[in-house]
C-alpha cells in the first residue's frame, strides 16, 4: 500500500481551460480523487491555503465546477527568499454522466482538503405493471 | 517588499512572477536535502525573521513533527489519503506516504522563539533571526 512509500513531491500542473480566466493570474488545478457508489459522487481535492468562504462550487447542466481562491493578502510583507512551488487559485470542472441533486450537495473543508458529496437523482423506480 | 502590492488588481500575478523567478534560487543548495523533496518549501523574509511556508494537504496536526538543532530545520509526518473503497473508483491523483526533510538555514536561529502553525494544509514555520546573528552598526568615533 502507498502508505509506506516515501512521499515525492507531484509538481503543480497550471490550469489550460477553454474560458480562460478574466483575473490575471495562474491557476492550478487541484489533485482530486473520485469515487462512486451507488447514491452519490464522492470528490475530494486539495486546495492547500483556502478559506471556507473562498470556495465555489456549482453544478450547471452536469458541469461541476469548483473554484478556490487563496488569499494573496496573507502574504504581504513578506519577501521571498526561495521557492520551491508557486502558488495561485485552483480551479476545476468535470462533466457529470449522472444527473446530480443540486439540493443536496455536500461540502467539507478539512486540512486544505475539500469533499464533496454529489447525490445522485432518484431515477425512477422499476416498476412492476400488475396484469388484471 | 513595496513593489509587490503596488496595484492590488496585478497583486497575485506580480507575486507569482517573482516566486516563478526563484525557483532556480541555490539558497538551500547546500542543506542536507535538495530540490524536489515533499515537501516543497517556500521560504520568506519578514523584517529580520524568516518565514518557511509549506503545503501539506491532507496532513493533520497531529501527524506532524517539526525538530529543530542549530540551523537545521526538519519536517516529518505522514500524510494518509483514505480512499473509499466500497464504491467504483474514477480518479485517485492524491497520493499518501511518509516523508521526512531536513533543510540547513544559512542564518541561526533562535531555537527558543520559533513558532509553527499548521491551518487549511498550510504549515507555517516562524524563525526569529538569533540576535547574535544580527549585523551590528558599528558607530564611528
Amino acid at each position: 500500500m502507498a502508505e509506506s512509500q516515501a512521499l515525492q513531491v507531484q509538481e503543480k500542473k497550471e490550469l489550460v481551460s477553454k474560458g480562460e480566466k478574466t483575473v490575471p493570474a495562474r491557476h492550478y488545478v487541484p489533485s482530486t480523487d473520485i469515487f462512486e457508489t451507488d447514491d452519490a459522487l464522492r470528490v475530494v481535492m486539495e486546495v492547500p491555503g483556502v478559506d471556507r468562504k473562498d470556495i465555489d462550487v456549482k453544478v450547471e447542466e452536469d458541469i461541476l465546477t469548483v473554484e478556490a481562491r487563496i488569499d494573496p493578502a496573507k502574504y504581504e510583507g513578506m519577501e521571498p527568499l526561495y521557492t520551491e512551488y508557486n502558488v495561485g487559485h485552483f480551479a476545476r470542472s468535470f462533466a457529470l454522466s449522472h444527473k446530480i441533486d443540486q439540493q443536496q450537495i455536500a461540502a467539507t473543508l478539512a486540512d486544505g482538503i475539500l469533499s464533496l458529496t454529489l447525490k445522485k437523482v432518484q431515477q425512477a423506480q422499476p416498476r412492476r405493471i400488475e396484469i388484471k | 517588499m513595496a513593489m509587490l502590492f503596488s496595484d492590488p488588481f496585478d497583486t497575485l500575478l506580480q507575486f507569482q512572477q517573482t516566486l516563478e523567478r526563484l525557483r532556480s534560487s541555490d539558497w538551500l543548495a547546500m542543506g542536507p536535502s535538495g530540490v524536489g523533496s515533499y515537501p516543497p518549501f517556500n521560504v520568506f523574509l519578514k523584517g529580520d525573521d524568516i518565514i518557511i511556508i509549506a503545503e501539506v494537504p491532507g496532513v493533520a496536526k497531529a501527524d506532524l513533527r517539526i525538530e529543530v538543532k542549530d540551523k537545521t530545520v526538519r519536517i516529518a509526518g505522514t500524510k494518509t489519503v483514505t480512499h473509499d473503497e466500497k464504491g467504483g473508483v474514477h480518479r485517485r491523483e492524491r497520493r499518501g506516504g511518509e516523508f521526512d526533510r531536513a533543510v540547513t538555514l544559512p542564518i541561526e536561529v533562535d531555537v527558543n522563539q520559533i513558532k509553527a502553525e499548521c491551518h487549511d494544509g498550510i504549515l507555517a514555520l516562524f524563525l526569529p533571526r538569533a540576535e547574535r546573528d544580527k549585523p551590528r552598526t558599528i558607530n564611528i568615533t
